[in-house]
């Protein structure tokens, strides 16, 4: 009977010290499967300031795919972080509600961060900035034009009659908004256009011109009138072609050709 | 031996979070030594000219030559193309009949026409055929677009293959169309 007792605590104690290696722990638990090595090359457009005399170039990145997240953004957060901190890209909210990760991908404008990287390890994914805008570094465009065409639209409520309290609008016209009050001012849709490549100096581009007719289209604002004077010229508005790239390549679903179909409309109507 | 032992912890920590000593810029440059990186203050303009040279020998990023060629912009670029093509022979035509009408007059140019091999005459009908075909019908998908019709990117690839369609039958049609 004592030698069965003594038995059994010594077999508990051999039990208990293997378990204080943790080399031995590891067999009894389940090991998670490898993931196969899914090698993909990114060309990504470099340019440095510092050296202007250098042209600027592709430059080759192989990243396991399977080490990195799905987006394009991930792989481009991974180079920077692992290869090449070097490489400048803007980037901020990774869920694509600010707009600054657009950039060029496969030939489309799109975000980064709603951009899925292409499995296909076999095919190297391109990735260039804003196509036809002057690039302060690698993937970083310089967005001042852009802005500054944003603001000559006076992108704010204008009423003569202003109420007491709030300004009343029946759900009607409010619909009116939806699709345009969206825009994130990404700059996809504008540097996918062939014209505001070409006149980008005097033309609007998709964005601006969606941003105008948001105000225009808007039942509380008085100054239709004055807004449609301002885009009553030969560039501002009128060197839309109706090509669709800005509504073929909006991250967000919009569709700017539409709103500038309509203000064409109006202004004939007027 | 320890600060505590000594009785300075509180003089130090004093020391150490003493907001004037802190925010003592020359303080701060003395006791933590010199910085290995030297910045020049420069003047605003002097900035805004530095910017400046940088700005003139930035590069414009790709365009045309890297963006995926897509329905929209190829068949906009075909409208654009296959207009001055036509509209080059049409102001061609007629200014070679204005300056020498016997040599362009319309029997001359039916007799010359006529003269030519069967290959070259159906090749010159296709190629004179196929723009005008996609002019017109592409014209139509334009007015459409400029009544706020078809205005969505379905709309507009929708429009874009009946047009292509169309011109295909119609080239068809007016190559061996005798």
């Amino acid at each position: 009977m004592q030698s069965l007792f003594a038995a059994s605590r010594s077999s508990r104690q051999l039990a208990l010290g293997q378990r204080a290696f943790s080399s031995s722990l590891r067999r009894w638990q389940a090991v998670p499967a490898e993931k196969p090595v899914l090698m993909k090359e990114f060309k990504i457009y470099r340019w440095n300031p510092d050296e202007p005399e250098k042209k600027p170039q592709l430059q080759s990145y192989k990243i396991d795919l399977n080490q990195t997240g799905p987006m394009v953004l991930d792989a481009l957060i991974k180079i920077k972080n692992e290869i090449d901190p070097t490489l400048t890209f803007r980037r901020s909210c990774r869920e694509g509600i600010c707009g600054s990760c657009a950039m060029n991908i496969d030939g489309q404008n799109t975000l980064a961060c709603l951009c899925r990287i292409d499995r296909n390890g076999s095919k190297n994914t391109k990735i260039y900035p804003l196509p036809h805008m002057y690039v302060v570094k690698d993937l970083v465009p310089d967005m001042t034009l852009f802005y500054k065409q944003y603001k000559s639209i006076q992108p704010w409520l204008q009423s003569d009659n202003s109420p007491e309290k709030e300004h009343l609008q029946s759900p009607e016209d409010r619909r009116k908004l939806d699709g345009m009050y969206e825009c994130i001012l990404c700059a996809c849709c504008s540097t996918s256009c062939p014209s505001y490549w070409w006149n980008q100096d005097e033309y609007l581009g998709p964005a601006t011109l969606m941003a105008a007719y948001r105000w225009i289209a808007d039942s509380r604002d008085t100054h239709k009138a004055e807004r449609m004077e301002r885009l009553e010229n030969e560039m501002s508005l009128y060197r839309c072609h109706t090509i669709f790239n800005c509504s073929r390549t909006c991250p967000k679903g919009l569709n700017p050709a539409a709103a500038i179909a309509k203000i064409k409309l109006e202004m004939a109507a007027e | 031996m320890s600060t505590r032992a000594l009785g300075l912890g509180a003089a130090l920590r004093k020391a150490a979070f003493s907001p004037n000593l802190v925010r003592n810029q020359a303080v701060l440059r003395n006791t933590l030594g010199k910085r290995f990186i030297q910045v020049e203050s420069l003047t605003p303009s002097a900035e805004q000219n530095i910017l400046n040279q940088q700005r003139l020998k930035r590069p414009s990023s790709p365009h045309f030559t890297i963006y995926q060629p897509q329905l929209t912009w190829i068949g906009s670029i075909a409208n654009r193309v296959t207009g001055v093509g036509l509209s080059v022979l049409l102001y061609g035509f007629s200014i070679a009949y204005l300056v020498a009408p016997t040599t362009f007059s319309s029997q001359n140019v039916v007799e010359f026409v006529a003269g030519l091999p069967d290959a070259v005459k159906y090749t010159g009908k296709a190629i004179l055929a196929a723009p005008f075909s996609f002019h017109a019908f592409n014209g139509i998908r334009h007015l459409s677009w400029d009544l706020v019709k078809f205005v969505s990117v379905k709309g507009a690839y929708v429009t874009g293959y009946i047009v292509l369609a169309s011109t295909a039958v119609s080239t068809a049609f007016l190559t061996f169309f005798k």
